[in-house]
């Protein structure tokens, strides 16, 4: 069983201790240890269960790539599942939970899909599940779900309790990776003065050197590793993160990178990840590769690791995964895994080699340690359940029934290296085959290119294709000098001389059947080798349908351990080179990020921005019901105790239209229109005619797209001669202020106009009612207020009680009514004045649920209820804001189309239903027969419906076909409920159609 | 009178940097043709049209927004008077000067990590960016301007609407705990 060794170990700390529970269990590991290396120290070799056919899995990998050693992390509101064991950091009371397993890790209901493996090939979902068609929904679905998916969900009721945020960085260079050659790389671009980025995701410096003890100029590379980092800390121009992976590469040199700056120390008062968005001219993938896993039946057992990962176990935990070992491995650098082991005083039971010689300096040190070498053969069945017990031996080719069988408990293989040429490919760097080393690698000739269309990511090193240590740092150096213009000497490096690896994908050779289904090549999603086969049977050619049909490379380690493998059955299955099937894409993230550091600083309270008036806190302080309008939260009504929103809105209504309401219209757009041509341009952009508003006059106007359609209204102010002040909708007006700008600097360039968005500028607020006057006139206006001085719509500036107001004579609820801006600074003070002066009236603030009624009483249109970016003006009988004497407007041509002028639109009417009631929002006019899709026909529908508290009745507006030729017809609406009600054609005008509320 | 209130009145946050609501200020956006205007500009303000991106800084600083567009900083109590000052001095030449003073927020940061904290929420390029040079970029998901009146010292100009929105990302970004140790 897998254990703690007395020595080795050269990343743990063993003077201290950690606690933490695996499956409920405490257990003990070290700082430094990773999850993984704890949990076999502990003799944990099961960790988990797979995917569809819940079979026994342990831990295979030593990093990233780990397929089967997934588990829940932490609990409650830290609860996170699918964790990676091999590269989550132990601290101490860490909490993990094994996956995908029921009820327990140890037995397993599930893991009868095993036994009936052969009745799940690949895509037996496809097959199985179609017929009949109602099983899908009530006894496939169901009970597929209880058995897949893997890790648990978080709780929905509990809000993620750490924080994360983003970092920009502009950088010369980014080095993705801290083994030898990227520090060798970051050593170099920072002597050359570059400003350098160098990533690490693991919390070490030099990757795999030190573990495979290579010497580099003479020493250990321990040695030289210390060094190099110690010359990059005092390089002002080199930044440098441990536990960070670079995880994208994107157009533009645009690079993320994921920094886990507090996984290993949660609860800390830190961001637990940050994404670092960077942009940078140079990518140096200094990535490394990774080692393959062999394919033989059995190879998915506990206890069969990578050779890497056992050496890595022992190496940098001091954990042995098991007493007495097996190599199986088609190259020479599995045994350095021998070598490894048996310094470790492991027993090396021997090592399978399929090779018909092993010859090489490797084998040779091994040999004269007495190990057994078995050259030509290979393991054609691995015994045992849960653990490894032994495994049987034969010829690889031209078994002869000759067999034998080796005791062990643990499997380390080695199928080469594939180097991890994701962050090349990411943006579209493209692979070429490399027979020697059987492995795809960085095509130098079609790089990802930039915006230049020159190339801006180099791979070297291992990511390269150069996978001893002598060919790394010298060809690192070489494509360094490259890039730096600089000349770069590469350290010296003693490595052992390894013999080519043989490309054997399958052992035994001539397996049948029966023992390809036993060979896995994706641990985690459970494909094997028969998959694979049986995809290119049925004519899946490819490798990317493939990879979808048989799930081979779909689980979250995105087919780290399975991608050449896979594709080299594939090759076999199609008798076709594995070049020409080729690879499936690679895609950021390089491995899982999380979604918080996704959405960086973007939740809570500063989840979106909220647009605030001046007066804002004043509603949240009376308890107002808020609703979103455009950016801003904008009170709907202001509840008082035990009153319902209806109750609210009803009183505010009869407040105002009595005696006195106020409202803030502070989020009004208000944008400022000024210049010799601004007459011109005011023109343009309205339908109506503006450029002879006499200054210090009011008109209402309407705003169409090019089209035609109504994109926007307000009240246009001229201020001066050369100055109008537009008014706009409060979601509209950022766009409006493009629109114009849009116009000017793309279509009248020459035309003497400038804008300006002053809306937040001002704090304006709407004083309605019989009483509005009354109350300006306490307050002490310096000018006059006066019906024949300051009639319906003009406008005056002065001071009311000590604020500097613009006064405009206009009113969006029939009342008499004053909009008063004052500067935003002036704006709450001004508003609490209102409210103390207005007392003796009942001042009532009123929300933009009674603006909308008393709009609609009065038969005024609202932008988004009215219309739908599909309604001109004269759909809604708007035909007098429309100028017959100009030439032109923005929209004049798009109506008079065809379809614009068709006498049969839908046309703006009011409607009041027989029995008083309110229409449903959004109901249609019914209209007789059914359409061709069975349907009733309709002719018209509803646009906005209220109750209105001052006529005690149901109002809407709706647009219906030749509405206004057709007053006084009762037509019928549909309801939710099926039913329908009667509802008269009549004015949109309910309330004073004379006006004369309004003009006094 | 009563008192004139800035955005969020003495707001402020102490963590790795110190966040500060800077009050009101006076603030005059100047469209023009910014050569013709450069006469009129220097007589009302003491300084020069700037150079592209850049700030001229002083009792009243100019700053250079676009190719025909200029912010002046003044007292908030001069910001009309320099808007009436303007009118005189370029006389019909067409311009649209306006008192912009209450439409805007402006914190400021100060402490020696000030890049690294506006670092989490502008894409802008921050090393890059020299003392009295004013970025016009977003923090985060709103527009903002900032500079730098020295290295440990930053000013960001943002909407009033959306104070309280940068105030928080700002605190939030200056959390014991976030050092980045970048810049």
């Amino acid at each position: 069983m897998s254990t703690r060794l007395p020595d080795h170990g050269r990343l743990i700390d063993r003077s201290r201790q950690v606690k933490f529970t695996f499956n409920g269990k405490w257990m003990r590991g070290h700082p430094g240890d990773t999850l993984a290396s704890a949990l076999l120290a502990n003799g944990q070799t099961l960790v988990g269960r797979s995917f569809k056919y819940h079979r026994p899995r342990g831990i295979v990998a030593s990093g990233g790539e780990e397929p089967n050693a997934l588990v829940n992390l932490g609990r409650g509101a830290r609860h996170e599942p699918n964790q990676r064991a091999t590269t989550t950091e132990l601290y101490e009371r860490l909490e993990a939970t094994s996956q995908n397993h029921w009820p327990t890790l140890e037995f397993d209901v599930g893991a009868v899909n095993a036994m009936v493996a052969r009745f799940l090939p690949a895509g037996f979902y496809y097959k199985t599940f179609i017929h009949p068609r109602a099983f899908w929904k009530h006894v496939f679905e169901p009970i597929i779900r209880k058995s897949a998916g893997l890790g648990a969900a978080p709780d929905p009721e509990t809000m993620d309790a750490d924080r994360y945020e983003h970092f920009y960085a502009h950088v010369d260079l980014v080095v993705a990776g801290g083994g030898v050659a990227g520090l060798l790389a970051a050593l170099e671009a920072g002597r050359a003065g570059k400003r350098v980025l160098l990533v690490e995701q693991n919390a070490h410096w030099g990757g795999r050197a030190p573990v495979d003890g290579d010497l580099i100029d003479g020493a250990p590379a321990e040695i030289w590793v210390k060094n190099a980092v110690e010359e990059l800390e005092k390089m002002e121009n080199v930044t440098f993160r441990t536990r960070t992976m670079l995880a994208g590469v994107y157009d533009h040199g645009y690079v993320t990178a994921y920094e886990r700056v507090a996984d290993h120390t949660p609860g800390e008062d830190a961001p637990r990840h940050r994404l670092w968005r960077i942009r940078t001219a140079q990518v140096i993938s200094a990535t490394g590769a990774i080692e393959r896993p062999l394919s033989f039946p059995g190879n998915d057992k506990p206890g069969v690791m990578l050779a890497s990962a056992v050496r890595d176990y022992i190496v940098n935990y001091g954990v042995a995964p098991g007493d007495t070992v097996v190599i199986v491995t088609n190259n020479d650098d599995g045994y350095r895994t021998a070598l490894a082991a048996h310094r470790a005083g492991l027993k090396v039971a021997c090592v399978v080699d399929p090779r018909a010689e092993a010859d090489g300096d490797l084998p040779h040190e091994v040999r004269s340690l007495g190990i057994r070498v078995m050259a030509g053969s290979a393991i054609s069945k691995v015994k045992g359940l849960k653990k490894v017990v032994s495994v049987r031996v034969q010829a690889h080719r031209g078994y002869d029934g000759g067999h034998e069988e080796i005791p062990c408990d643990a499997v380390a293989m080695s199928g080469g290296w594939s180097p991890v040429v994701h962050l090349w490919s990411h943006c579209g760097g493209k692979l070429t085959w490399d027979e020697d080393q059987a492995c795809f690698r960085p095509d130098h000739d079609r790089p990802p290119t930039d915006q230049n269309g020159a190339g801006f990511v180099t791979c070297v090193g291992a990511a390269d294709g150069a996978l001893n240590g002598d060919v790394t740092m010298a060809a690192t150096a070489t494509a360094m000098a490259g890039l730096l213009g600089s000349d770069v000497s590469a350290p010296r490096v003693d490595v052992a001389r390894e013999a080519p690896l043989a490309p054997i994908w399958v052992m035994p050779e001539a397996a049948g059947a029966k023992k390809r289904a036993k060979m896995w090549l994706d641990f985690q999603n459970d494909v094997k080798v028969s998959d694979v086969t049986l995809a290119a049977q049925e004519g899946y050619e490819s490798v990317e349908h493939t990879k979808r049909y048989t799930t081979l490379g779909m689980a979250t380690d995105q087919g780290k351990l399975s991608n050449i493998n896979g594709l080299a059955v594939l090759a076999e299955a199609l008798d076709k080179g594995i070049p020409q099937v080729g690879t499936t894409t690679f895609r950021p993230p390089y491995t899982p990020i999380s979604m918080g550091a996704i959405a960086g600083e973007a939740r809570g309270e500063v989840f979106q921005p909220l647009r605030r008036t001046p007066i804002h806190d004043w509603h949240e302080e009376q308890g107002a019901y808020m609703e979103p309008v455009g950016g801003w939260r904008r009170p709907y009504c202001f509840p008082r105790d035990g009153e319902s929103h209806e109750d609210a809105v009803n009183r505010e209504i009869d407040a105002t239209r009595r005696s006195l309401g106020l409202l803030d219209a502070s989020t009004l757009g208000k944008i400022l229109v000024k210049g010799p041509d601004a007459g011109r341009f005011m023109d343009m952009l309205y339908t109506n005619m503006m450029s002879n508003l006499k200054p210090g006059k009011c008109r209402y106007g309407l705003m169409c797209s090019e089209n035609g359609f109504l994109m926007d209204d307000g009240v246009v102010v001229r201020l001066d001669e050369d100055t109008f002040l537009a008014h706009t909708t409060s979601g509209g007006a950022d766009h409006v202020h493009t629109h114009m700008e849009d116009w000017l600097q793309c279509e009248w360039w020459d035309w003497k106009v400038h804008t300006v968005n002053v809306t937040e500028q001002w704090a304006q607020i709407a004083v309605v009612g019989p009483n509005a006057r009354k109350v300006l006139e306490k307050l002490g206006p310096d000018f006059d207020l006066s019906a024949e001085a300051l009639p319906f719509m003009a406008m005056a500036e002065g001071k009311i009680g000590g604020f500097d107001t613009r006064v405009f004579r206009i009113s969006f609820s029939g009342e008499l009514s004053y909009e008063i801006a004052v500067p935003a600074s002036q704006g709450r003070a001004f508003w609490d004045a209102l409210h103390e002066a207005g007392a003796e009236w009942n001042a009532t603030a009123y929300g933009t649920e009674a603006l909308h009624v008393m709009r609609a009483e009065k038969g005024f249109i609202m932008i988004g209820d009215e219309t739908d970016g599909t309604i001109i003006p004269q759909d809604l009988g708007l035909n007098w804001a429309i100028s017959k004497k100009k030439d032109d407007f923005l929209g004049k041509r798009g109506q008079e189309r065809v379809h614009m002028t068709d006498p049969d639109r839908w046309k703006l009417v009011g409607l009041e239903t027989l029995d008083g009631s309110v229409l449903p929002d959004g109901s249609y006019c019914i209209a007789s027969g059914k359409n061709a899709n069975g349907q009733a026909n309709v002719q018209g529908r509803v646009t906005s419906t209220y109750y209105s508290p001052t006529l005690s009745r149901g109002i809407a507006m709706g647009l219906v076909q030749n509405g206004p030729d057709r007053m006084g017809e009762v037509v019928a609406f549909n309801k939710v409920d099926g039913s329908t009600v009667e509802a008269k054609i009549v004015s949109p005008v309910f309330y004073d159609p004379d006006g004369e509320k309004q003009n006094v | 009178m009563s008192e004139l209130a800035s955005a969020l009145p003495g707001a402020e946050y102490e963590g790795i940097v110190r966040v500060t609501e800077a009050g009101l200020r006076g603030m005059v956006t100047l469209k023009a043709d910014l050569p013709d205007a450069a006469n009129g500009v220097k007589a009302v303000t003491g300084q020069a049209v700037p150079e592209p991106r850049r700030i001229n800084a002083g009792d009243v600083s100019v700053a250079w927004m676009a190719p025909d567009e200029l912010l002046i900083l003044c007292d908030h109590a001069r910001a009309d008077q320099v808007v009436r000052d303007l009118a005189e001095q370029l006389g019909t030449a067409h311009h649209l000067a306006v008192n912009v003073s209450d439409a805007r927020a402006m914190f400021t940061l100060t402490g020696d990590t000030v890049k690294d904290v506006l670092g989490k929420l502008t894409p802008a390029d921050l090393a890059a960016l020299p003392l009295g040079e004013m970025r016009r970029t977003r923090l985060a998901q709103v527009a903002a301007a900032i500079w730098f009146s020295d290295a440990q010292t930053a000013h960001v100009i943002c909407f009033r609407s959306v104070a309280r929105y940068v105030f928080d990302l700002l605190a939030l970004a200056a959390r014991p705990g976030g050092d980045v140790g970048y810049h």
